[in-house]
């Protein structure tokens, strides 16, 4: 189980990488894209703790962020299209 | 340290790889085109492999079996829509006016687009 | 094909509801699958319209076997196209050669055309940009053959001869 502090450590670090995006990105979909790409990150990021911590109920939690996440992605797509 | 946890924690291994991968893409690829090409592949492997894994590794450690059902659960959800939200994206990309890289070879939804236009005119 | 009927398409939304029910509850107990049964009758009614419009045609022991079949299938693919952009990204120089490139499809059903645009998103090099009745427009990492047919035969004939059996 010590493991587990290894993976999280590295899932940080590359949560990070992709932060590195959102700052950067010329325009406003590549920041969006490497927001999709971090709350995926994330996803596994809220599983990975749940084996942590012995609690099965924070794999809810990790399935109601999906959830949210995608919904965020889509209304912010649809605003760019130029119709929300 | 059993065989079923050490299946896990490959997997788990397996999916920090294609995460790393995609933050890699991310920031390597000239273009938001090839960005989102690299970027979502990689993410959606590795969450399949990261919460797979960690289910199989929770039942390797002797937890409840629950575990592997949820899992699979996000991980299917995980699957259907990360497709989804690419597309969405990339389309919106494409119509705020975004231009394909200057290596680009070729570009049939400018020809189609313009196509259904002249005839929308005439 | 035409629309099944009420019942079918009911039945099948409760079958596919309670499925989910079970995973997420990962429990046998009588009680919480009464509850679960309950809900699905009650969550069903009100969604089966919009959820299928096949019914427990859908079932078809043959669409099964095509579906269980295509699973490992599609694994394996995405796994090599991880392996493809993995190859990309670390190799120094880029090797990429983007483009936009267009497809047809035989597929007729919506959900066929929709489990065929995801599929192509993951796999090798590829990304649908856009649906326009049968036609894909399809970003490619690596253009091989700027042509309809040429890249048809390439992107989307593999994954066709599985989702017309599974999805007509």
């Amino acid at each position: 189980m010590m493991g587990i502090n290894v993976y999280l450590a590295l899932i940080a670090i590359a949560t990070l990488l992709s932060l590195y995006r959102v700052f950067r990105g010329p325009t406003t979909v590549d920041r969006l894209v490497a927001v999709d790409i971090m709350t995926t990150i994330t996803t596994g990021l809220m599983v990975l703790f749940a084996l942590l911590y012995r609690r099965m109920i924070f794999l809810d939690v990790a399935l109601v962020y999906a959830v949210l996440a995608f919904l965020g992605v889509i209304a912010f797509a649809r605003y760019l299209e130029g119709g929300i | 340290m059993n065989a079923v946890s050490a299946l896990g924690e490959l997997l788990v291994l397996f999916g920090v790889f294609f995460y790393f991968l995609s933050a890699l893409g991310l920031i390597r690829m000239p273009d938001v085109y090839n960005r989102m090409q690299t970027a979502t592949k990689s993410a959606t492997l590795g969450s399949l492999g990261v919460i797979i894994g960690t289910g199989i590794w929770a039942v390797g450690e002797g937890l409840h079996w629950g575990w592997i059902t949820k899992t699979l659960v996000i991980a299917v959800f995980l699957l259907l829509t990360n497709p989804i939200s690419a597309h969405a994206l990339i389309r919106g990309a494409y119509k705020s006016g975004i231009p394909l890289w200057e290596g680009s070879v070729v570009d049939r939804y400018r020809e189609a687009l313009e196509e259904s236009r002249e005839e929308g005119e005439e | 094909m035409g629309e099944a009927g009420k019942i079918s398409r009911y039945l099948y939304t409760v079958i596919v509801l309670f499925i989910i029910w079970l995973f997420l509850t990962s429990s046998l107990d009588a009680q919480e699958l009464e509850i679960g049964f309950i809900l699905s009758l009650i969550v069903a009614a009100f969604t089966y319209d919009l959820f299928t419009s096949r019914g427990l045609a859908n079932l078809h022991p043959r669409r099964i076997a095509y579906a269980a079949a295509y699973i490992p299938y599609f694994l394996w693919a995405m796994i090599m196209a991880n392996l493809d952009v993995a190859y990309r990204v670390l190799h120094p120089k880029r090797p990429i050669n983007p483009g936009i490139v267009e497809c047809k499809t035989v597929l007729s059903s919506d959900v066929g055309k929709l489990s065929l645009a995801n599929s192509i998103t993951l796999t090798p090099g590829t990304i649908t940009l856009d649906v326009i009745g049968d036609r894909y427009f399809i970003h490619w990492i690596d253009v091989k053959d700027a042509s309809i047919e040429g890249a048809s035969e390439n992107i989307t004939r593999p994954f066709e001869k599985f989702l017309k059996v599974i999805f007509g």
